[in-house]
């Protein structure tokens, strides 16, 4: 125990561990998977600006291909860069020993990061980088202080500021240089939301199915539950 | 031509009653090598319960319900699950992704465990409430608590093997705890661990107990518990004892037989309880992160402390009393008194039977002072358990020892306040209501 909090101690900077609740003000962030077009354009922004760097490790291209209705060889064509088969696990080709020399710590497996922190988290971090000449990137995070990674979808947002006179306490406001990045505030805010919105249904590609299919068992219950209560009450008429 | 014509109309007669002759020859056949009727009869068939059963006399039942489910779905999961540092967590997302209904599997396996608690623990309460651990049932009632000690230790070691990151974390914290035992703590913890730290050795060992080891334990238990049930017989909640008053045939006037009425009884409830059980496998099963903490989605880490390491819901009025104290005593250190204080909590129930002193069972022929230690004793197990949720502060950690002062309270006075307080003679026939 002291050994392993030792290690933890000497490893914190380093590994960049995930950072303590900011006080950033969250902007609400609700998901939808029934909303494929908006997942199929969240897939395709993961696989152009993320898999690079973050795998995702325990998904597989096809299952995800035939979730969002994307035709495998469209699939295969658009969104495998890395020369796998549709079948195989969506890992990434960085090196883990370089990308620990570049970063510091390898990127994470971004497989779970919408049920380890919440999609509302992940939405506001990604519009949440402002530049910061101090840091080795050249730009911070208002929700995950002193992140250690770049703004990987800058050129679509373009520069964000800090908008804040120094000194001036309890200010939130980032402002973007206007006309810096590929798409609108709009546009970017949509982006970044079909990003999330994917990355949630990657977090448990399950979840349309367990609820649908939870519908029928609760109304299959509800059903039989009829039929078990006018049976036992049926028997239970003769206990005085 | 006539003749074999009338042989087969008789061979045909015989036929439609083959079957159930050939039913009797076999039950005859097994009772002449097995008490299998009597069996049947005895724990089953002939077994009468107290015909004003209510509500909190359904947990035994559902308890075996969540029991089986747990058996079914762990046999399930260990077909795919991986019990190795670099395979556990990716196994089970394996089962969530790649095995078909895995992911159906794995929830009602997880709920099922916070399921199994919330059931034992009212089922604990029914005992409370009407009595259940007194004389003759003082066996029955050791049993259950040693159904209740394999149980945490069942979901203690469970918890390990999703091998998330406050799966880890909460395994190395729980098992430092022993490290507070003066001169063999140390050692301990690293047999426990069989490492110098949480590793997969440790995990190794906590499947093989999990998977083989203690569910052999509860399972035998459980079946101990329910021969020593039928044998002493169920208590009625008004304290009424039906065995006094029996008819011509021995049959129990206040009782009802298996069948139809407790199989009528608990085959309804169990599809009410499955209802609210699947509203939660399949629309809650991460229950805010009460059943499945957001922590544990990250694949252990031994560099990467979690910012608030807390166990589940279900051990949490425990862990809140381990940390109520504070102070160093007799020269022994405040953790070392923690951990004294919550094992006592945990085992001081199974006293219960010889501390209650009162001339009657049921918490409705007791007096004021029962009614009002129980309430007491429920609140403050519940408030423990939120303190215990939450991370520390000094106003947590003072209602928390206010707590645990309450909770010991229920059971230190029990021998004073039930001897003391004004009883209602129990009645001579059970009451409707």
């Amino acid at each position: 125990m002291r050994v392993c909090l030792l290690l933890a101690l000497i490893a914190c900077p380093a590994a960049g561990a995930w950072a303590a609740a900011s006080d950033w003000p969250m902007e609400p962030m609700q998901p939808n998977l029934e909303d494929q077009p908006s997942l199929q354009r969240g897939f395709k922004l993961y696989a152009n600006y993320c898999l690079g760097c973050h795998s995702l490790q325990f998904q597989r291209y096809q299952r995800t291909a035939d979730d969002l209705g994307i035709p495998h060889d469209v699939a295969a064509d658009e969104l495998i860069f890395t020369g796998q088969k549709i079948g195989e696990l969506m890992t990434t080709a960085m090196d883990p020993e370089s990308a620990k020399a570049w970063f510091g710590a390898p990127p994470p497996d971004l497989t779970m990061v919408s049920r380890v922190r919440s999609p509302e988290w992940t939405y506001n971090y990604l519009k949440t980088f402002y530049l910061d000449e101090s840091r080795p990137f050249g730009v911070n995070n208002k929700v995950f202080e002193n992140v250690g990674m770049p703004h990987a979808l800058i050129d679509l947002q373009g520069v964000q500021r800090d908008a804040c006179s120094p000194g001036a306490a309890d200010c939130n406001q980032l402002a973007i240089d206007s006309g810096s990045g590929l798409l609108t505030p709009e546009q970017y805010d949509q982006a970044v939301y079909d990003l999330v919105n994917f990355l949630h249904y990657v977090g448990e590609p399950a979840r349309l199915t367990r609820e649908r299919l939870g519908l029928y068992v609760l109304g299959f219950l509800a059903f039989l539950g009829i039929f078990t209560y006018l049976l036992n009450r049926e028997f239970w008429k003769d206990v005085h | 031509m006539e003749q074999t014509q009338q042989a087969k109309r008789v061979q045909g007669r015989q036929g439609r009653r083959a079957i159930p002759r050939l039913w009797g020859g076999l039950v005859d056949w097994a009772d002449a090598r097995f008490p299998a009727t009597e069996t049947w009869n005895y724990h089953l068939a002939k077994y009468y319960a107290p015909k004003n059963h209510n509500f909190w006399y359904l947990m035994g039942w559902l308890a075996m319900v969540i029991l089986a489910n747990q058996l079914i779905t762990g046999i399930w999961l260990t077909m795919s699950y991986v019990p190795s540092d670099e395979g556990a967590f990716a196994s089970v997302e394996y089962i969530m992704r790649d095995v078909e209904f895995g992911w159906l599997l794995r929830y009602l396996h997880s709920t099922g465990a916070s399921a199994f608690f919330v059931i034992v623990y009212f089922h604990m309460f029914r005992g409370l409430m009407y009595g259940s651990y007194r004389k003759p049932r003082e066996l029955l009632w050791l049993i259950g608590m040693a159904i209740y000690l394999a149980l945490m230790a069942e979901g203690f070691f469970g918890y390990l093997l999703p091998w998330g990151n406050m799966s880890y974390w909460a395994a190395q914290v729980i098992i430092s705890l022993f490290g507070a035992i003066p001169y063999i703590g140390p050692d301990l913890m690293e047999w426990i661990r069989g490492d110098f730290l949480v590793s997969e050795i440790t995990l190794n060992r906590f499947f093989a107990l999990h998977v083989v080891a203690l569910p052999l334990v509860l399972v035998g238990l459980v079946f101990v518990h329910l021969v020593a049930l039928h044998h002493v017989g169920s208590t009625a909640p008004d304290g009424a004892d039906i065995k006094k008053h029996k008819d011509a045939t021995g049959k129990p006037l206040d009782g009802i037989p298996f069948w139809p009425y407790t199989v009528t009884h608990d085959v309804h409830a169990t599809v009410v309880f499955l209802f609210i059980f699947c509203a939660a496998v399949f629309f809650a099963p991460e229950m805010g992160g009460y059943f499945l903490e957001r922590p544990n989605f990250e694949m252990a880490n031994p560099l990467k402390t979690p910012e608030h390491i807390v166990p589940v819901w279900y051990y949490t009025p425990f862990y809140a009393m381990l940390r109520a104290a504070t102070y160093p005593l007799f020269g022994m250190p405040a953790k070392f008194w923690g951990l004294v204080v919550m094992g006592g909590a945990i085992i001081i129930p199974a006293l219960l039977p010889w501390l209650d002193r009162s001339p009657v069972a049921s918490i409705r022929s007791k007096g004021l002072a029962s009614k009002w230690m129980l309430g007491l004793f429920v609140v403050s197990f519940v408030i423990l358990g939120y303190l215990g949720i939450t991370p520390p502060s000094p106003v947590a950690t003072a209602a928390a020892q206010v707590f645990t002062v309450l909770y010991f309270a229920y059971f230190v006075l029990m021998p004073w306040y039930t001897r003391v307080e004004k009883t209602k003679p129990p009645p001579d026939r059970v009451t409707m209501r």
